[in-house]
């Protein structure tokens, strides 16, 4: 039984409208060759065993044995094993998008206290019930300032995530937006003056980091209170384990907040399923894209959940709807709200607490190294940058060898930053772990 | 005041070249309870046809749509905190201005008597 529901008769009808003879035809046209699937090198089919096999021999080409001190926007945290048993309940599992609430009031409720967690985190007003990924929930951030002010122009840090800055070019590479690109100051910072100066009357908005990419910790109160003078909003992409300890984005005076939720209980992965957050002033709630859960009663006075503000979306906007991501990555969420509970308020700090003095350490450690210099003299949180007399990915490349992914290489995204590395730590690393690193790196150098 | 109305169900009474502008009766009833009213913002130009504002509803997020050409002066900041005032008394309650209203560009629209012929036929 085929798959596709058009017919022939279909496909006929849709190709004369194009003006073509046949799907070869409009192949040709096209200037492509025909890509005729070929079926006879598939081969036979194998048993469960075998496959299982197969992938599994995939699966340990991966180098998840090396101890870990890449960051970079995504970071390698406990996962309390709870998380994930209680994540992987049926009840939370299978659940989908919940438009019957008198059929979803668990999915609703958990979706609900994650939004009330994020607004906490990052001190903001209202939070949505989630985005794909740190890097599409900031460009979403950016049209939505876009749409509010009626700008077309947005001023961006340099110091904010290459991977992140890529993904909002390829979005916007057909839109009709200018970018505007501030070089970071050389060390590690945003270079806050020029950005400032950067923003005008016909700025949409301004986006930085907190921490930046480097890992440096700045008060970007100036910056967003200059912004706002000028019209323009004020755009944070933040690394949620930071918040814990440090002044929120809120108390900044962020008018929209986004970030990469990964580190809240989700395992690090190539490319995901990962979690972008987003929370906003309660002003801009109406502009915000995704859907939002609130809290009401029923009719016999019960406390209920429903999704809320719901007429702003696909469903029944269509093409006038807010954004077009409206599924969201509800499991992700779920995760991140099953791991900010069990960590609690306390918890929770001190895994920022702990992020902070193990990189104090690390630090002080690899610049004990004869010829690694410190990058920056700005306040960090739990990631900084060194400078060595080696090429940064020849460094990392031979350190894999040794056991260790000793950190990111900067040459790869800032070529002036060659034989600079990005060294994150995490709760997750010993004093034997970095004082290892440290022995291994000034073995080579 | 001479007031005019657009096919599209908003209403505007012209006092010199400045426009108070609202939406219908019909409009009004045909939407339900209104939560939210957005008010748009001053200073933006617009032609007749083009989206001025949005009005949600319970059930719906509806466009409204500037009946003339104009630039949007004062709001009604009224509704910000009262919605709903669009419902009691919709024929009443402006939205917002429009400034520098041409007398030409009424030409299309209706006075109260064929706008209640043209709801009869909807």
């Amino acid at each position: 039984m085929p798959y596709i529901p058009n017919t022939d008769a279909d496909r006929q009808e849709m190709l004369a409208a194009a003006g073509f003879a046949s799907i070869a035809d409009m192949w040709e046209q096209a200037g492509v060759k025909f890509p005729a699937p070929k079926l006879d090198g598939i081969p036979a089919g194998k048993s469960e065993f075998e496959v299982m096999s197969y992938l599994s021999g995939l699966a340990e080409k991966n180098a998840t044995h090396l101890i870990n001190f890449v960051g970079g926007g995504y970071y390698d945290h406990i996962i309390p094993a709870a998380a994930d048993a209680i994540a992987a309940r049926g009840e939370f599992y299978t659940a989908y998008t919940p438009y019957q609430p008198e059929a979803s009031q668990g999915t609703l409720q958990a979706i609900y206290e994650y939004q009330t967690a994020i607004c906490r985190l990052t001190g903001m007003e209202v939070s949505n019930a989630s985005l794909y990924d740190g890097g599409t929930a900031l460009f979403e951030a950016m049209m939505m300032a876009a749409h509010i002010t009626g700008r077309r122009q947005v001023v961006i840090s340099a110091a904010v995530s290459p991977i992140f800055r890529c993904m909002i070019e390829c979005y916007c590479r057909n839109l009709d937006l200018e970018r505007i690109e501030i070089p970071d100051g050389r060390g590690t910072d945003s270079a806050l003056d020029s950005l400032t100066a950067a923003v005008t009357d016909r700025t949409a908005c301004v986006i930085v980091q907190y921490p930046n990419f480097f890992g440096e910790v700045e008060d970007l109160t100036g910056l967003v209170t200059a912004a706002q003078a000028k019209g323009a909003l004020a755009v944070c992409s933040a690394y949620p384990v930071a918040l814990g300890c440090l002044k929120t984005p809120g108390e900044m005076g962020f008018d929209i907040v986004t970030g990469e939720g990964q580190s809240l209980g989700i395992p690090l992965s190539f490319g995901g399923p990962y979690l972008g957050f987003m929370a906003v002033k309660a002003k801009y709630m109406r502009k915000m894209p995704g859907r939002v859960v609130g809290r009401t009663t029923d009719l016999n006075g019960k406390t209920g959940y429903v999704l809320t503000l719901q007429t702003r979306e696909q469903h029944i906007r269509r093409e006038n709807a807010t954004s077009n991501i409206c599924s969201n990555e509800s499991l992700c969420a779920l995760n991140a709200l099953i791991y900010l509970s069990l960590c609690g308020k306390t918890g929770f700090r001190q895994v920022g607490e702990l992020c902070m003095s193990k990189a104090v350490y690390a630090r002080e450690q690899l610049l004990a190294i004869p010829g690694v210099t410190p990058v920056g003299s700005g306040a960090f949180f739990n990631e900084f940058v060194i400078e060595t007399p080696l090429d940064g990915a020849e460094l990392v490349g031979k350190l894999i060898d040794k056991g260790f992914a000793a950190g990111f290489p900067l040459g790869r995204y800032y070529p002036e930053r060659k034989n600079q590395i990005l060294v994150a730590v995490t709760e997750k690393r010993t004093r034997e772990e970095i004082k290892a690193l440290a022995n291994a790196m000034e073995a080579l150098l | 005041m001479a007031k005019y109305y657009a096919e599209s169900h908003e209403w505007i009474e012209l006092d010199g070249d400045t426009a108070a502008l609202g939406i219908s009766q019909y409009a009004a009833d045909a939407l339900g309870d209104i939560t939210y009213v957005e008010i748009p913002a001053p200073g933006k130009t617009v032609a007749a046809g083009d989206i001025l504002c949005t009005v949600e509803s319970v059930k719906a997020v509806s466009d409204v749509y500037a009946p003339v050409a104009g630039t949007v002066g004062e709001g009604n900041s009224g509704l910000e905190a009262d919605p709903g005032a669009l419902n009691v008394d919709p024929e009443n309650t402006w939205i917002c201005k429009l400034e520098g209203v041409k007398q030409d560009s009424l030409d299309g629209l209706m006075d109260a008597d064929a706008y209640a012929k043209f709801i009869e036929t909807l």
